[in-house]
């Protein structure tokens, strides 16, 4: 790629920062060029955004259907998944998905939600209770 | 060890800058596609069976602190590095290291990282940064792929460093105790090429090298048979990690053919390298097309062509075997 050629789309996923390109410049030498974003890339990084904010959105209304306990909920809105929760806190797999049970998790002990709260960077209090949103549960 | 004012430097990629920056600092001024090239990596594989976030890992560089690794034992360097068992000794012996001046290397997540674009916050463990000052409880943040220096609280960095999952940093924090002064380059480039070159063609294992990209390329004609939407984000993903994770565009091809252009100036404008420099840009070009290919794929509400796609992976590592065939025959010279 030319040094010309490097993409300028001001892709939002950038938020004004600039990425660095390697390109060649017209005396033949190949350098670092600011990018301020590229469509394909903008597009497959939203994608994965999507993904995420699905999950989190099908998690919201499981919750408040009563089905999920709001640990689920929170997983999915720090795009975090079962897999990486369970390595976060060393609990096992298994018993991080018993904690998606609404029963379960209303009866779990200080000790196991504050280890939670910790790995997700948000308070104990906050875990316990799921926001409401603007969004309509079909 | 010679020691100037820090100097930031924007660069494509994290470990290859943070060394790059490191060395700079301490005496030795290598640029990063020179850190890249003489370390060896530049590679492809395909693991099907690690996955993150539910989608098998893809590189197109070698394992996480491989940079590290490699210029010690190419270039002489020694470098010291210290894992924790727990956060307080970890931030104590990063503040320790401050107040003797030093400058220190640094693995943690993006996620946690305040500075990083809200869209570009995902869970991934083996970014580098160098911590340069501390005023107060704020950390002067090098990230090599930010344009300026960045900021980070303790707190953050601290959450940063010590997240777990795969390749969970344990607090990794690295300094260089020894760096050479003055090095005869040519050599080392020589057989950092040859290494690269040879690993990419004649790797045993179908995971990697050349026959990993094929593999790619297999798999993604199997996609037909898979639910769609994973299909999309199977694509999507490939994408994201030859272009979003700082690869300096086309998975660091881009960034190796700067390496080689370099390297030919050190060469008497050696024909061949330069030539091979050429070709690897062109390389990159295509797989620059092959994202656009799967950006619009996914975009689309067609039908997918998944052979199309994987055609045109098949045809790229073609014209990528090419390349190390053309600085096999430079390495043949010296």
């Amino acid at each position: 790629m030319e040094i010309n050629g490097v993409p300028q789309d001001d892709s939002s996923t950038y938020a004004n920062n600039k990425k660095a390109i390697y390109a060649k410049d017209e005396d033949g030498s190949v350098k670092i060029v600011g990018s301020s974003g590229w469509s394909a890339e903008e597009i497959v990084t939203k994608q994965a955004l999507e993904d995420f904010l699905e999950h989190e959105l099908e998690a919201y209304c499981e919750v408040k259907r009563g089905l999920k306990s709001p640990l689920y909920y929170h997983m999915y809105s720090i795009r975090m998944d079962l897999q990486l929760l369970a390595d976060s806190t060393g609990f096992f797999k298994w018993s991080v998905k018993r904690d998606f049970k609404p029963e379960v998790f209303a009866k779990i002990s200080e000790k196991r939600l504050s280890i939670y709260a910790e790995v997700m960077g948000i308070d104990t209090k906050q875990l316990k209770v799921v926001q409401e949103k603007n969004y309509e549960c079909n | 060890m010679s020691v100037t004012e820090f100097e930031h430097r924007h660069s494509a990629h994290c470990e290859s800058g943070v060394i790059s920056s490191m060395l700079r600092h301490y005496g030795l001024d290598l640029s990063e596609p020179m850190v890249f090239g003489v370390a060896s990596a530049l590679t492809f594989a395909y693991l099907p069976f690690i996955k993150m976030g539910g989608m098998p890992l893809i590189a197109y560089r070698s394992m996480p602190k491989s940079i590290i690794k490699n210029i010690q034992k190419n270039l002489g360097v020694k470098m010291h590095l210290e894992t924790f068992s727990n956060k307080e000794k970890g931030e104590k012996r990063l503040d320790n290291l401050l107040s003797e001046g030093k400058i220190v290397g640094a693995q943690t997540s993006v996620y946690w990282l305040p500075y990083f674009p809200e869209e570009m916050r995902f869970h991934f463990n083996a970014h580098n940064l160098l911590i340069y000052a501390k005023e107060e409880n704020i950390y002067k943040v090098s990230d090599p792929v930010f344009e300026t220096p960045q900021e980070c609280d303790r707190t953050s960095l601290t959450k940063a460093r010590f997240t777990k999952g795969v390749l969970a940093p344990k607090g990794l924090l690295y300094y260089p105790t020894y760096v050479p002064q003055e090095i005869i380059l040519e050599p080392i480039i020589v057989k950092s090429i040859k290494k690269v070159a040879k690993s990419m063609l004649k790797t045993p294992v179908p995971i990697a090298g050349l026959k990993g990209i094929k593999y790619l390329a297999r798999s993604i004609r199997k996609l037909e048979q898979k639910d769609k939407r994973y299909a999309k984000l199977f694509l999507g993903h490939i994408v994201r990690m030859q272009e979003e994770i700082g690869t300096g565009g086309a998975g660091f091809r881009y960034l190796y053919a700067s390496f080689l252009e370099e390297s030919s100036r050190l060469f008497d404008s050696d024909e061949t390298l330069l030539q091979a420099s050429e070709m690897l840009l062109k390389v990159g070009d295509e797989f620059r097309v092959f994202a656009l290919m799967v950006a619009k794929a996914i975009k689309s509400k067609k039908e997918i062509e998944y052979d199309v796609i994987a055609t045109k992976l098949e045809y790229i590592a073609e014209e990528e075997r090419a390349v190390y065939l053309k600085l096999l025959e430079f390495c043949a010279k010296y």
